[in-house]
């Protein structure tokens, strides 16, 4: 219990900035009235509540499980499942997020205005389509770069340095239209329970692996998962 | 009243239709692949009935209250009668007029950076593996200040209709830069604080704003310029927590110089 009074704390003060620039605006800068003062309270109880339980469920669950699956993964010596199960992770996540399901039916918009695809119903949603599968398919390949580089020790920078001049190369060539949707895609993958997950997968590894530092090793994967879209969906505005 | 426990119920439906295919996968390689019995699985379940309880309560408060707030507030402050100075209501918006849309975009992006549940994940993580050295609260700290200068700055790219891969390639260059500099120890997690912030709570008003700004700015089109705050909002926090990991370095040996004398 007291546990659980020191997470509900620790969300009322991570929800404090938030309520302060509310109040700020609304009453000083924007000097409106308060609509529905009730509503607004209640909704923001829901929300404390709410990140509360959800912090005492990543230590209770989904931390330990990573953590867990990483150790029996290495202890199995089964690299080929550790990345079939990265690639499915990554993929499986992303190819239903309803953000990336909202981009892609506005870039098909975008792009049929542009007059890059057919204005048809058909060539709209294809694109979308393949456009979401470009994206599921890049992180799920991003997982499966971040783990192997866990295992062998690549240094991160070069291959994220390395990621950022195809990234400026490819721009040069896109299309105008795909860009902002493009750089806006890596963004968008990596969801709230993905997330915690991932880290822990991350951070599970490089601490049974021989000669990794969690610090050092463990993290990275997000970051990959971040940068794979941007690359794959120039590519994809530049081949369709 | 009907509406909100529609919503309520659907919220909860969404959430568990997000948690399940992970959890399944979870199931999978744990039982039929790895052959190994989940352990702990009494706690285990509880935890993932706590993450969907509270994510699901997480969203319907966000949904229910601040977001309708939020979208009503990037509306009115992006409205050129609200811009444009008392004294001279008819005049052509220049930049500068937009002023209260920079803080409020800095502001906003800040303080929805600081409640994002998957950057406290990553935060509490790293804490723990740098055994308390790295405290969770000046990681977060760092990211939503990243968060606040690229929300802002993004607002001044739409107002200004400048390029976005002009900012894109600006912003990688300072970031290959400090990584020859920064710690090597903290270069990994600040390139991962780059994907974290932007999810549940940043992503709806931002794209409000985003939107917002588009549709009254003329000569803007919502569906060009609308993109972009996310990017901007997935560079910066790198540069800042890079800049955090320096500065501290920098104190420590300073710190040290002076009673070494």
């Amino acid at each position: 219990m007291t546990q659980f009074a020191k997470t509900l704390l620790d969300a009322l003060r991570d929800l404090l900035p938030i309520i302060a620039v509310i109040l700020f605006f609304q009453l000083i800068v924007l000097q409106q009235p308060f609509p529905e003062p009730a509503r607004v309270a209640l909704g923001l109880v829901a929300v404390l509540i709410g990140l509360t339980l959800f912090i005492q469920g990543l230590e209770l669950s989904l931390f330990p499980v990573g953590e867990n699956l990483a150790g029996a993964f290495v202890r199995h010596g089964s690299v080929f499942w550790l990345l079939l199960f990265a690639f499915s992770l990554g993929f499986g996540t992303t190819v239903a997020e309803p953000a990336l399901i909202a981009v892609s039916q506005e870039a098909a918009r975008i792009s049929a205005s542009a007059g890059m695809i057919g204005t048809s119903e058909e060539a709209q949603s294809a694109y979308a389509l393949g456009l979401r599968a470009t994206v599921a398919l890049s992180v799920g390949l991003s997982l499966v770069v971040g783990v192997l580089r866990i295992l062998k020790g690549w240094p991160i920078h070069y291959i994220i340095v390395g990621g950022y001049l195809i990234i400026v190369t490819l721009t040069q060539f896109a299309p105008p239209e795909i860009i902002g949707i493009a750089y806006d895609s890596g963004g968008v993958t990596t969801s709230t329970i993905t997330v915690p997950l991932v880290t822990a997968l991350g951070i599970g590894l490089s601490t049974v692996i021989k000669g990794r530092n969690p610090m050092v090793d463990g993290f990275g994967l997000i970051a990959f998962a971040s940068l794979f879209p941007v690359a794959f969906v120039l590519l994809y505005g530049m081949t369709v | 009243m009907q509406e909100v426990f529609y919503h309520i119920a659907n919220t909860f439906f969404l959430t568990i239709r997000d948690v399940l295919p992970i959890g399944l996968l979870l199931v999978f390689f744990q039982v039929v692949v790895l052959r190994e019995a989940i352990p702990n699985l009494k706690r285990t379940i509880v935890g993932f009935l706590y993450i969907i309880a509270g994510l699901a309560l997480f969203l319907i408060g966000l949904e229910e209250a601040l977001f309708p707030l939020g979208e009503i507030m990037a509306s009115q402050l992006t409205d050129p009668a609200f811009l444009a100075p008392a004294d001279n209501p008819g005049v052509k918006l220049e930049w500068w007029h937009y002023y209260w849309v920079y803080i409020f975009a800095a502001a906003i992006g800040f303080s929805t950076t600081v409640a994002e549940p998957s950057l406290i994940a990553v935060a509490l993580k790293a804490s723990e593996v740098s055994g308390g050295a790295l405290s969770p609260w000046g990681l977060r700290i760092a990211v939503a200040i990243g968060v606040a200068i690229s929300i802002a700055l993004g607002a001044f790219r739409i107002v200004t209709g400048t390029p976005l891969a002009f900012y894109m390639i600006a912003g990688y260059l300072i970031v290959v830069i400090q990584t020859m500099f920064a710690p090597k120890m903290i270069v990994p997690l600040a390139y991962d604080s780059g994907g974290v912030t932007t999810s549940t709570v940043t992503v709806p008003l931002v794209t409000a704003l985003g939107l917002g700004l588009a549709t009254t700015v003329p000569g803007r089109s919502a569906l060009i310029d609308g993109f972009g705050l996310i990017a901007l909002a997935s560079l910066f926090p790198m540069i800042t927590v890079m800049g955090y990991a320096q500065l501290s370095q920098f104190r420590a040996r300073k710190r040290n110089d002076d009673t070494d004398e």
